[in-house]
């Protein structure tokens, strides 16, 4: 670790109602790789983007380089050698990758944008990264990992001092966060400063120097990373120790019906002759790599992809499924992984989202009865837990974990017995994280059967009753809980590839 | 991992179906194979063209314009006021036209970037407006341009002369090809065109690295609200006597070709070579159908399949590429 290169010192940020930032201090050195930590809401967000220039802060100062700085939007920051590396990837999918890495600041003869001096220096910059890309290839065609790594060299290539890593890891395999990591390290030897923002614990000890955690917008304190252990940087996240007990054996009755049966499932190349069965009140983990066809499997199944063959029983009964709205009366539920696109209409209220999908039953002849649907909204609210000062609150100023139980709620409202949850924790940050898990233990418990689709090992073998393994568009494994080791999970996982 | 270049983009198939048509009504009708149909195709092509390559910008940001058919009858009818009624020199009346043109796009993409308004909403209203104002300048009078015998009539001459033995020549098809070539090259090689595909590609990405979108997105109307004021132009010297309270639905025909030449109806793609034959396949429906025993319900019904068809292939391309 070198000298401080930037310090925030009692930074103050409010906004209508809400006290983001309750004077909060960071510093960052020269040469280190700083974690950022906090739930859903604890301001770390807000923070970088007081920082970037995207917010103007209300006090304090920010003193970058020994002076005393004020950005006033990306731009700015970007010109003083302050970049950020998006959560949500900030790329133009129609555009080639030179183009992306130098939107903004094309390089010109004349009016013309000379695009091929911009791919000769896009193919510098990757070969400084160790990164082989097609700087001619349209942004769209790469996987997801591989566009993060043109956002990070497009970072990069902005003469960074600082950079800052929103969340990078949230839709990597394995395989591409070792990549990342490798780019990480390279980057702090040559002495910038690296700001980490994840909800993933692992990572965070494997990649940080040290540790500065937030709570309810304030600063809590700053750990070094080897001197601390998970649990203190959680307590100080919370403020308590939490966790459900990994599963070790199955919670399925041996007698349990089996509710759903998958058989010879056909759709495209993603899902290849795929077969397996549910039963009443287990927890199925679907494991494997990134584009093994797990979500195809279940938006195939759901009717909301095509099928080209296969049968669906349910509860022993061969059903026909070419729709969701199929797949929904027959009391199938899909929570998406991509919750903003798919799973929740974000500039709507609670209420309207929760009775969305079932609103026939509120209807007083040609109007909807509001005070019903209020009074469901309110019961689920309750017993989810749901953080919210009340059913008439947008989605959007919901955190993650409280989205998603607004989308749980939305189908438990329907009365669903199968519910798919695809990435069901994806952003959501440890506390929250564990109340969905609670919540799914119980439904489990209550005898909804569920299939969770899961990248995140931990999670696979914290959660499931038996794991299904894909690979490929295939199913290459079926382990029970009380033999499921990751070792196992990641020999089925790449089973067709090596 | 680079891009396969398929032979059959969409503007290569809209060519050959453009070429197709053109034999096809030839060999149906021997007067559609005659000079002077060809002649007055070409004349009538004009505005639609003009008004499509500059439509093509917004629809290109996914956005869409639809002041630009009133606005055309609205800045002609401006143009020939001044002429007819204060003796302006014609020159100066076309680049008011021009301008008038240029400032309602200026309107339209402050609404729009500025304010917020879905383009949609803040075309239609300009739609409106435009169309009202023509009549208001005017005093719901129709308004003459000069016709090319008199003298203030030169403007003519811009889009067709006649040579010493008596030939008439559409000399306004090469300035269509130029600024055809001026405008795909500003579409693809200069900044603007960039972060025009940039807006209709992921805006918040664009507005993240730190371009200036809002300039960007305004300037895109103006874009297409000077060549709504260009085609005006190209109308008077066609039409001889402007009506006020027409123009409404030549934005769609305009829209039409540039979606039918590839223009992505969601945004993020479009060329404007595309956009030009797309215009012309459009031109050639609406006047070769007549030709072949099409009457004009037949022909409207007509054109609106071959845009579902051009839509179809637009989305199965992008599923395929998936």
């Amino acid at each position: 670790m070198g000298e401080v290169i930037l310090t925030m010192s009692g930074i103050d940020k409010s906004f209508p109602g809400v006290h983001a930032l309750d004077h909060v201090d960071f510093e960052l050195r020269r040469g280190e790789v700083h974690a950022l930590m906090g739930e859903n809401g604890a301001g770390k967000s807000t923070l970088m983007k007081v920082l970037t220039g995207i917010y103007s802060k209300d006090s304090g100062t920010i003193t970058f380089e020994g002076k005393e700085v004020e950005y006033h939007n990306t731009h700015d920051a970007q010109e003083a050698g302050i970049v950020i590396v998006h959560q949500e990837l900030n790329m133009v999918g129609d555009l080639t990758v030179a183009q992306n890495i130098f939107i903004g600041r094309e390089f010109r003869k004349g009016f013309m944008i000379d695009d091929r001096r911009m791919i000769e220096e896009s193919k510098k910059l990757f070969d400084e990264l160790h990164i082989n890309i097609d700087p001619r290839a349209k942004m769209s065609d790469l996987t997801v990992g591989k566009q993060q790594m043109c956002e990070i060299a497009k970072a990069i290539s902005h003469k960074a001092k600082v950079i800052i890593f929103d969340e990078p890891s949230a839709a990597l395999t394995e395989k591409e966060i070792d990549d990342l990591f490798a780019i990480i390290r390279d980057l702090r030897s040559q002495n910038l400063g690296i700001i980490y923002i994840s909800h993933r614990m692992d990572e965070i000890k494997v990649i940080t120097d040290r540790v500065t955690v937030m709570r309810d917008g304030t600063y809590v304190g700053t750990l070094i990373t080897d001197e601390c252990t998970k649990e203190d940087i959680i307590n100080m996240m919370v403020g308590r120790v939490i966790y459900e007990e990994p599963k070790t054996h199955s919670m399925v009755p041996a007698d349990a019906p089996v509710v759903l049966k998958v058989d010879h499932l056909n759709a495209g190349k993603m899902v290849q002759d795929v077969s397996f069965e549910l039963r009443k009140g287990e927890i199925l983990g679907f494991s494997g790599l990134m584009g093994a066809g797990r979500t195809e499997t279940a938006r195939a199944l759901f009717g909301a992809d095509p099928k080209q063959s296969g049968d669906i029983y349910i509860n022993g009964e061969k059903v026909t499924i070419n729709s969701p709205e199929d797949a929904v009366k027959h009391g199938i539920g899909y929570l998406s992984e991509d919750r903003k696109r798919y799973g929740i209409a974000v500039q709507k209220t609670i209420t309207e989202n929760s009775t969305l999908a079932t609103l026939k039953e509120y209807m007083a002849g040609l109007f909807i009865n509001k005070s019903t649907e209020r009074a469901v909204t309110l019961q689920y609210i309750k017993e989810l837990d749901t953080k919210t000062p009340g059913p008439d609150q947008l989605v959007v100023n919901l955190s993650g974990g409280n989205q998603q139980k607004v989308v749980i709620a939305k189908w438990l409202v329907r009365n669903c017995d199968i519910l798919i949850f695809d990435e069901p924790t994806r952003g959501i940050d440890v506390g929250a994280k564990n109340e969905i898990y609670k919540l799914m233990n119980r439904l489990a418990a209550e005898g909804k059967s569920i299939i969770m689709i899961s990248s995140e090992m931990t999670e696979i073998l914290r959660m499931s009753d038996r794991i299904i393994v894909m690979c490929e568009g295939k199913k290459t494994g079926e382990i029970p809980i009380e033999e499921a080791t990751q070792e196992a999970i990641m020999d089925k996982a790449t089973r067709d590839i090596r | 991992m680079t891009k396969k270049k398929t032979i059959f983009s969409q503007e290569v198939i809209v060519a050959i179906v453009l070429v197709a048509l053109y034999l096809i009504f030839r060999t149906i009708s021997s007067d559609f194979g005659k000079y002077t149909t060809f002649l007055s195709m070409m004349d009538i092509s004009y505005y639609y063209v003009l008004m499509a390559i500059g439509v093509a910008f917004p629809l290109i940001t996914g956005g869409v314009d639809l002041s630009i058919g009133t606005g055309m009858i609205c800045y002609a009818l401006a143009g020939g006021f001044l002429i007819r009624n204060y003796n302006v020199p014609t020159g100066l009346a076309i680049l008011v036209s021009i301008l008038f043109g240029a400032a309602i796009g200026l309107c339209n993409g402050v609404l729009i970037s500025i304010l917020g308004l879905p383009p949609f909403l803040a075309t239609l209203c300009n739609c409106m407006i435009t169309r009202g104002l023509g009549s208001v300048v005017t005093g719901s009078f129709a308004v003459p341009w000069p016709t090319a015998k008199q003298d203030n009539g030169w403007f003519h001459s811009i889009f067709k002369i006649t040579t010493a033995n008596k030939t008439k020549i559409p000399l306004g098809l090469v300035w269509i090809i130029l600024l055809m070539l001026l405008m795909q090259f500003i579409l693809a090689h200069t900044r603007f065109g960039r972060y025009t595909i940039a807006i209709g590609s992921n805006k918040e990405a664009a507005m993240l690295s730190g371009i200036n979108v809002r300039f960007y997105h305004v300037m895109v109307y103006v874009v297409s609200g000077l060549f709504a004021g260009l085609a005006s132009i190209a109308y008077a010297a066609v039409i001889k006597t402007v009506q006020p309270g027409t123009g409404a639905g030549m934005e769609l025909d305009a829209i039409g070709g540039a979606i039918v030449g590839g223009v992505s109806a969601s945004g993020g793609y479009g060329t404007i070579y595309g956009t030009v034959i797309g215009a012309y396949v459009i031109i050639f429906l609406k006047q070769g159908l007549p030709y072949i025993g099409f009457n004009a319900n037949m022909q409207q019904i007509i054109t609106g399949l071959v845009l579902i068809g051009a839509v179809c292939i637009d989305i199965i391309k992008r599923k395929v590429i998936k």
